[in-house]
């Protein structure tokens, strides 16, 4: 039974979260264009842009490590 | 106030093809349990699973309705991006031969198995009913968030339920009908097509929330579909050669 409360908080864990690397740099990502649309002016619609470019580069760095991961294994 | 198609089937087809991928994940471990320990701990376990998702429907559904709408949107936005890019990451991972390939045949048998060494000793049923609650309660968990994910806010509650819906209905006519996994349902495809909706509504609702004014509601959230799809192909096609001979299986 405990095995099973265990599997099933580590389930919650991983529903948004598999590669922690990949999550931070997304809500870091998500601050920084918050703070740079509120605090310093920058223009909604860039601001639109670079949330869609950067999580994009997020995306390619956590495949990249995934692929250099699976390489040393 | 009526909602043009465009706005509803993007919001129907994303809830349902999700729920169609995690219950048919349900619905494996389940019949292994049927199977493996009886009907009676399968079904207890269900009910108990569908119980519990009810009464958090019922808890969070009207108290969503009193956040402000940005707030509401950045919030699930902000989830929608990580849930969303979680899944593209995996079907990516699986499309390019780095991840296995989710089989709901083997993941029968692995269960089935496991429940099998279990089940010495007196406590069959109640591992059987338990692992059945999980397995709903898991896998129910995410169609719930995603139906509140996509339909919240914007008065399309009642439609994402509704995609959800029918995928469950389905999944319980094939499941009664066949009586074996469900794995003739391309759960790797549906998870691609999923993991790039919910990163495109991740993004677009994540955009409003901090102030972003998208050109075009609709045309930008295709936009930013069609991006992640044309990024997606390329990183498969690139990741195809690092493909490592031994598939590790997941899940």
């Amino acid at each position: 039974m405990k095995a099973d409360v265990t599997r099933a908080l580590q389930e919650v864990r991983h529903l948004f979260v598999d590669d922690g690397s990949l999550a931070a740099f997304a809500i870091v990502l998500i601050a920084f264009v918050g703070g740079g649309i509120k605090l310093l002016g920058l223009p909604p619609l860039w601001g639109g842009g670079l949330l869609v470019v950067g999580l994009a580069g997020i995306l390619v760095e956590s495949l990249q490590r995934a692929s250099k991961a699976g390489k040393k294994r | 106030m009526t909602l043009p198609l465009a706005t509803l089937l993007p919001v129907i087809l994303s809830a349902f093809l999700a729920s169609m991928v995690e219950l048919t994940e349900a619905f494996t471990v389940v019949l292994a349990v049927g199977v493996a320990c009886g009907w009676r701990p399968a079904l207890l376990g269900t009910v108990g699973g569908f119980v519990i998702l009810a009464l958090l429907v019922a808890i969070l559904g009207p108290l969503l309705e009193l956040v402000p709408l940005a707030l509401l949107e950045f919030v699930i936005g902000v989830l929608l991006v990580l849930f969303g890019l979680r899944w593209l990451r995996k079907a990516i991972l699986r499309a390019a031969g780095l991840l296995a390939l989710h089989d709901e045949r083997v993941a029968f048998a692995h269960e089935t198995a496991a429940l099998t060494r279990r089940s010495h000793g007196g406590r069959v049923a109640i591992s059987g009913g338990l692992t059945a609650f999980n397995a709903v309660l898991l896998e129910g968990l995410e169609v719930v968030f995603i139906v509140i994910a996509v339909g919240a806010g914007r008065g399309m509650l009642p439609y994402a339920a509704l995609g959800a819906g029918v995928a469950a209905a389905l999944v319980l006519v094939a499941g009664a009908v066949l009586a074996r996994p469900l794995s003739r349902v391309p759960e790797n495809a549906l998870k691609f097509v999923v993991g790039l909706m919910l990163t495109a509504f991740g993004i677009f609702w994540t955009g409003e929330g901090l102030g972003v004014v998208w050109p075009d509601d609709n045309l930008s959230l295709l936009g930013i579909l069609v991006l992640f799809a044309a990024l997606s192909a390329g990183a498969v096609r690139w990741l195809r050669p690092h493909r490592r001979a031994q598939l590790k299986v997941v899940k």
